[in-house]
């Protein structure tokens, strides 16, 4: 059976000013069309360097990764990225930055007015078209990342890609923005792989969560099936027994099993402190 | 009409201490400066006379101004008696050959300043063209950054003086036409400006461009943006800041080079206009050379300035505190 994605024994050296670094080796891994799948690992351990294979940033150095069949050599629309930082372009109001993808990416299928209904559909999307005009400066980080969704979803992508991407928010924001990720992926189906720090989060989105080993050589671990119905609501699978079954087993694999041999403080506290999600 | 008049003077009577504030440090600077100036001046004695102090440099100013405007008069009553003639020589015989001759009277300090500035812009904008794609492709290619980065670090602290016999030379030789466009002195100095200018101006654009951030690269990898757009879009834009350091940073080199390159090679400018007061010797040339030197001064603060106003009306930051 062909598998939609499929990352078939790939590994990845970094040429370093020291000699070589091993980040990756011999991981593998089959996602389904319409999956949401969660990479977690700690600090270091390579879930960027699995995400930018992936979208075609960077080269494998054995192995392959091929979607749809096709193997990836290079990035592409048809693996829009969200990255933690938003990277949008400062210099472009929210609408154009919007723009400066579709414009990019449907220059030869859609019109002028086809593109503009587009763009405006895909704010909705996010709930942002009352902030079409305003620059990236004047809206707040959660906006920010709404509109680094929007964009990426206006891509129309085949695979959705997103390193950390409410990483940088607060616990409430957060909260409303996984509500907004798992409406739309409701809505359009869409696959979905998603790099996460927080435990909560990774257990409430995903249907699959991949936990990576630490590196170097760092490879998939295990993997957490999360079998709750959806849609998902917060507050109720706070008491369920299976999420909290999940979680367990989440924690039980980062902590006891895979601590690097010096915790990484910072690491461990932000681990922790998003445990008590906003109720 | 009275309420918003009153509310006017409020406002200005709200500012005016503000302004007064922040304008008495500048000015104790500055009659600090023109007293240290007039007690020094009158300590050295020169072959020409006593140095300048502020009140004859202000005199001389006077001077060049009234010297231009009669300069003016003459060269319209020139004009005038020509045109006269010739209407005389019209009517005597319809068919006789006219004349129209250019006055040529000595350039006054005012058409120093002109020419001086036009050379300075002329030789920036040239170097400009090359010096921003120059940085531009320099910072999009590590290679050819690797390539061209031993040349630019050889050639940049050479001093502009050095090149001046080198390009008179070359535009002697290649710069031949019956009806030229251009001066070749001006191009002389022109192009040694240039040559200066470039530096600053493609460093800091390499730097620029190669300092994106690289999310925003990526961004653009992955919507596969034309290299066209790629530079368009988010090249300029986020490169934009450097670019204009080194737009300063050069002008303020040219603004420089081109004195000494026009004392040097009496090449019409300021730097002819000090060259030939120190050459005359009279009992004022000193004041007047003080009066170009302050003038200079002013007229590179006043480039400076130009491009600041230029970056903030470019730049899309329109918070960046700008200096
Ligand atoms: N371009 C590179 N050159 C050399 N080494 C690199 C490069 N990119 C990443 N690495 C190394 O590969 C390892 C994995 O990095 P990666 O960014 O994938 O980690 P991560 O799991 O995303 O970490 P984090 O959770 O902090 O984002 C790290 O040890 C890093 O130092
Ligand atoms: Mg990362």
């Amino acid at each position: 059976m062909q598998h939609f994605l499929d990352i078939s024994q790939i590994s990845k050296t970094f040429n370093t000013a020291t000699g070589t670094y091993e980040a990756l080796q011999n991981v593998d891994l089959k996602i389904q069309q319409g999956e949401f799948v969660s990479l977690i690992g700690h600090s270091g351990c390579g879930k960027s360097t699995v995400l930018n294979l992936i979208a075609g940033l960077l080269d494998v150095t054995t192995g392959g990764i091929f979607l749809d069949g096709k193997q990836i050599d290079e990035p592409g629309p048809d693996r829009a990225v969200v990255f933690q930082n938003h990277a949008l372009m400062p210099w472009l109001s929210v609408y154009d930055n919007i723009g400066l993808a579709v414009r990019a990416v449907f220059k030869k299928t859609k019109n002028r007015a086809e593109m503009d209904a587009w763009i405006m559909h895909n704010l909705e999307l996010v709930n942002m078209t009352h902030a079409k005009n305003k620059m990236p400066n004047e809206i707040s980080g959660g906006m920010k990342q709404r509109v680094g969704i929007a964009r990426a979803l206006a891509m129309q992508p085949k695979l959705l890609l997103m390193d950390e991407p409410f990483g940088a928010l607060d616990a409430l924001t957060r909260a409303q923005l996984q509500d907004s990720t798992m409406e739309i992926h409701r809505e359009l189906g869409n696959t979905v792989i998603m790099i996460t720090h927080d435990v909560d989060e990774a257990v409430l989105l995903s249907d699959r969560i991949v936990m990576m080993s630490n590196g170097p050589a760092a490879t998939v671990g295990q993997v957490v099936d999360v079998n709750l119905p959806r849609p998902r609501n917060r507050l109720a699978l706070a008491e369920d027994a299976q999420f909290n079954h999940c979680r367990r087993l989440v924690l039980d694999f980062l902590y006891a099993a895979h601590t690097p041999a010096e915790p990484q403080n910072s690491e461990v506290a932000d681990l922790k402190a998003s445990r008590p999600e906003a109720a | 009409m009275i309420t918003a008049s009153l509310n006017h003077l409020k406002a200005a009577g709200l500012r005016l201490p503000h302004l007064a504030a922040r304008s008495i440090i500048p000015i104790l600077g500055i009659s600090l400066f023109l007293l240290v100036w007039q007690i020094v001046a009158a300590n050295i004695d020169t072959s020409l006379g006593k140095f300048p102090g502020p009140s004859q440099v202000w005199q001389q100013t006077k001077a060049l101004a009234d010297e231009h405007v009669q300069q003016r008069a003459k060269a319209a009553k020139f004009y005038q008696r020509q045109e006269e003639r010739n209407a005389k020589k019209l009517a005597q015989d319809p068919n006789a050959t006219i004349k129209m001759r250019a006055y040529t009277g000595k350039p006054t300090f005012w058409d120093q300043i002109l020419t001086s500035l036009i050379t300075v812009m002329f030789g920036f904008a040239l170097a400009s063209c090359v010096a921003i794609p120059l940085g531009i492709i320099c910072g999009l290619s590590e290679r050819i950054y690797e390539a061209v980065n031993p040349i630019i670090q050889v050639l940049k602290p050479v001093s502009p003086l050095a090149w001046l016999p080198l390009v008179t030379m070359v535009v002697s030789a290649v710069y031949v036409s019956d009806d030229p466009l251009f001066e070749k002195s001006f191009l002389n100095s022109a192009f040694t400006v240039a040559l200066c200018c470039l530096w600053p101006t493609v460093i800091n654009t390499t730097v620029g461009v190669s300092s994106i951030d690289k999310d925003l690269v990526d961004v653009g990898r992955v919507i596969k943006l034309p290299p066209s757009t790629h530079v368009a879009k988010i090249v300029l834009p986020s490169s934009i800041p450097l670019i204009f350091t080194g737009l300063r940073l050069s002008l303020a080199t040219g603004w420089m080079v081109l004195i000494a390159a026009e004392m040097l090679a009496q090449n019409p400018g300021l730097g002819k206009f000090i060259w030939d007061e120190f050459q005359n010797g009279s009992s004022n040339s000193l004041s007047r050379i003080m009066v170009a030197v302050l003038t200079i001064g002013l007229i590179g603060f006043l480039l400076d300035r130009t491009m600041l106003v230029i970056q903030r009306r470019i730049s899309w930051d329109k918070q960046a505190v700008l200096r």
